[in-house]
């Protein structure tokens, strides 16, 4: 689908300006031109379709449709649900408590947590602009186990209400569905006006990282981080798990880096728990959760689900 | 009218405040606009996605940061 835009940049960089072909210049203008267009063509496309199916649900839908649900049940539907919601963290706190309302148990709240940022649109888009559909799957297949069992384990600490430091009213009886009626006309516009929202957030992040990304692919030899880095050393997926924590604001920009570094050697499975645990373990998540939940239950929120990208990432660094 | 903002202090949240403002400048009129910050208060009206926009206790939106004539429509709607 793109190899005539990869033949156009080709074009334009080997005979518009000239240079060599399989010198490092040429070699990191082509990628950064082609790798750009590509992704941000990804972006736009990817998000308008989340954001268009995003205006059949809200979060006040799902909630009615998770309430009473099962343990197991509800874990899994939780985590699905997380894919097409909207998810900001600043949403994080009216979320949960509503969730609480409505007496969803704490562990399928949690499945929900952690599948809405690490399945956003945005990583989504990106890597399957950056690795293809089969790692895309991968990422989303692996990044639900996360959140079910992630929930689900949450669930099972002992007297884990106690941890939630507001008092929660449940609302009596069942919930009443929020209708949303807009014309598809409607859809369509906000579904654009939030694609142009987010793309004017993003874009220079995306422009910066394929950039840094074009220079590692150019002039940094193939087999250095396997060589400098230890690339399948036991404490690669670790490593990568904790650097992902702090990036969380610059998925955009952290993605095409990561690529550019698996053609110079990271393991896939390193890769991926880094992209992990940059969406789904966020600092700033926490911080505005630790208002309404102890400590202690933020702090195994994110040593389990740590551990859960840990066992995905080596996993993958063994079997791929 | 008595118009709600409600939201906990993210950005989103001020951008609808000064939105509404601008909305009550161009139609006119008294109206009354709080911002409602209380994670309570925001609880009781059911909505999960701030910022919401609750218009005379109704929530007429949520989640979304609505521009001028959006509110104009919403509030000549009610």
């Amino acid at each position: 689908m793109f190899d005539w835009w990869e033949e156009l940049s080709a074009t334009f960089v080997y005979d518009t300006l000239s240079l060599q072909k399989d010198t490092n210049i040429a070699e990191a203008l082509h990628f950064f031109i082609y790798d750009t267009l590509k992704i941000l063509f990804l972006l736009v496309s990817i998000i308008f379709i989340v954001s268009f199916l995003r205006t059949y649900f809200n979060t006040e839908k799902v909630r009615v449709y998770l309430q009473g649900k099962s343990e197991f049940t509800g874990n899994i539907l939780a985590a699905l649900f997380g894919i097409i919601t909207p998810f900001c963290s600043c949403s994080a706190i009216p979320l949960f408590l509503g969730f609480m309302q409505a007496r969803i148990p704490v562990g399928i709240t949690f499945s929900f947590l952690i599948s809405a940022p690490l399945n956003n649109e945005i990583a989504i888009a990106l890597l399957f602009g950056l690795f293809g559909w089969k790692i895309t799957a991968i990422y989303i297949g692996f990044g639900l186990l996360v959140a079910i069992l992630g929930g689900y384990f949450i669930g099972k600490i002992k007297n884990v209400d106690q941890y939630i430091l507001i008092p929660v009213t449940p609302i009596e009886g069942e919930l009443e569905d929020v209708e949303i009626n807009l014309t598809l006309n409607e859809r369509i516009k906000e579904a654009w006006d939030y694609t142009k929202d987010i793309f004017k957030k993003i874009y220079i992040y995306v422009i910066i990282g394929v950039g840094i990304g074009a220079f590692i692919h150019g002039y940094i030899p193939a087999d250095f981080i396997a060589q400098y880095a230890g690339g399948n050393a036991w404490y690669a997926v670790p490593a990568a798990v904790l650097m992902g924590i702090p990036m969380y604001s610059n998925a955009a920009g952290v993605m095409p880096l990561v690529e550019v570094l698996t053609q110079k050697g990271m393991l896939l499975g390193s890769a991926l728990s880094f992209m992990m645990a940059v969406t789904a373990l966020s600092l700033p998540e926490a911080m505005i959760l630790k208002r309404i939940l102890h400590v202690k239950l933020i702090a195994m929120f994110f040593a389990i689900v740590g551990f859960g990208i840990l066992l995905v990432g080596y996993t993958f660094n063994i079997i791929l | 009218m008595k118009i709600e903002v409600l939201g906990t202090g993210c950005s989103k949240c001020t951008m609808l405040e000064s939105k509404v403002k601008d909305a009550i400048a161009k139609v006119g009129g008294f109206h009354e606009v709080v911002k409602v910050e209380d994670i309570v208060e925001i609880m009781n009206y059911g909505v999960m996605n701030t910022p919401g926009l609750v218009i005379d206790g109704v929530v007429k939106s949520t989640g979304k940061v609505l521009s001028v004539d959006e509110i104009i429509k919403l509030m000549q709607n009610k």
